[in-house]
């Protein structure tokens, strides 16, 4: 997917810019977005590292067990169909609270680890069940609370005040994993989706 | 104090709860806090050396698309409507590509903040699609491939709605707050 669109890109650049004959701001424009393209990256090294190291306390001082622990009760409401002392409440919980602290590197483990859990509840194998769908709805939504990586690229690219997206991203971040919540626990009642 | 100073102030307040909270919850709990977060803090510079060709790939891809004239054509086929809200071209092709790949929806971030400015409102308002929406297709694929499950149900409908209903609020939220 993203071969094609990336290629197309290209493409469709070459030939509008040679149907409008900007065939120069064309050839300009490529060294130039390599360069500022390099010195983004570089500049996100920051903001990244200040944030992977105060991640790093969160893990080791056992925090995010600790955050994981406290909204075990609220998981058993929103997958009822897992029962209260299975493995997967706790190992769900873990990748969420990866999740709202933008641990993606421990959070996919545990998300498998987390379906795997899920998977000894599954009647049906190869078919999804109604507790895996709204875990990855939630997912999906995007649980996480402070978006580093766009903050690094916002102070990357200058900005005055590239901490002033936390407040909008957590509204509307919070929109989305309510809608996901909703959505999910809808199409559950789906009579399609009932075996 | 105006809503875009409001915003702000929030915004330091939650970040000083991370930056600050952490760090003593950590001490009390016995952590060597500076000797902690100097090794997590290693891996920075780890990911934005890796980050790199991902960045240059896309900067390069759509600003040839920008400097051709064919950024400005896609742009007029955009209904005014959307425009009017802030929702250019280059936001729809960051919301479009959210669910497909997080390093290449970072890219078009990273092109709309070198093209307009890290202070514009597209930069903002791309900023905050990208913190309340998730890679969709590519964590389904990786979640239900663990324990192959190949009938997903509405996993993926409630996942692509949900950052639906994401880039929909960012757009009301960025507008209310930096107009």
């Amino acid at each position: 997917m993203l071969n094609l669109i990336w290629l197309g890109l290209l493409v469709v650049s070459a030939i509008t810019a040679l149907l409008t004959g900007n065939l120069k701001p064309l050839v300009n424009a490529i060294p130039e977005s390599a360069m500022n393209a390099f010195k983004l990256s570089l500049g996100l090294t920051g903001i990244m590292a200040l944030w992977l190291g105060i991640m790093r306390i969160a893990e080791t001082s056992g925090l995010t067990e600790k955050l994981s622990v406290l909204i075990a009760p609220l998981m058993r409401r929103i997958f009822p169909g897992v029962p209260k002392d299975h493995p997967a409440v706790a190992s769900m919980a873990a990748n969420m609270v990866a999740n709202m602290f933008g641990l993606n590197n421990a959070a996919t483990p545990l998300g498998i680890k987390a379906m795997k859990d899920l998977e000894t509840l599954n009647p049906v194998k190869g078919s999804a069940t109604h507790a895996m769908c709204m875990f990855l709805a939630l997912n999906t939504s995007s649980l996480q609370l402070v978006p580093f990586g766009a903050i690094a690229l916002l102070a990357a690219g200058g900005s005055s005040d590239p901490t002033i997206i936390i407040f909008p991203a957590i509204i509307a971040t919070s929109f989305s994993t309510i809608s996901a919540f909703c959505i999910a626990r809808m199409m559950s009642k789906m009579k399609r989706y009932q075996d | 104090m105006s809503i875009n100073e409001l915003a702000s102030t929030i915004s330091n307040l939650i970040l000083i709860v991370f930056l600050v909270g952490i760090p003593v919850y950590g001490a009390l709990r016995g952590v060597k806090v500076y000797e902690t977060f100097v090794e997590g803090a290693k891996q920075g510079f780890e990911i934005a050396v890796n980050i790199i060709p991902y960045l240059v790939a896309i900067l390069v891809a759509v600003g040839m698309f920008r400097a051709s004239g064919a950024m400005e054509i896609v742009t007029g086929l955009v209904p005014s409507f959307l425009q009017d809200m802030g929702i250019t071209s280059e936001i729809l092709a960051l919301a479009l590509t959210r669910p497909l790949s997080g390093a290449a929806s970072l890219g078009i971030l990273g092109e709309i903040v070198s093209s307009h400015g890290a202070d514009s409102f597209q930069a903002k308002l791309g900023s905050v699609i990208l913190g309340s929406t998730e890679t969709t297709l590519y964590v389904v694929a990786v979640y239900f491939g663990s324990v192959c499950i190949t009938r997903t149900k509405y996993a993926i409908q409630a996942g692509l709605l949900a950052d639906l209903v994401g880039v929909i609020a960012s757009v009301v939220v960025c507008r209310f707050i930096f107009g």
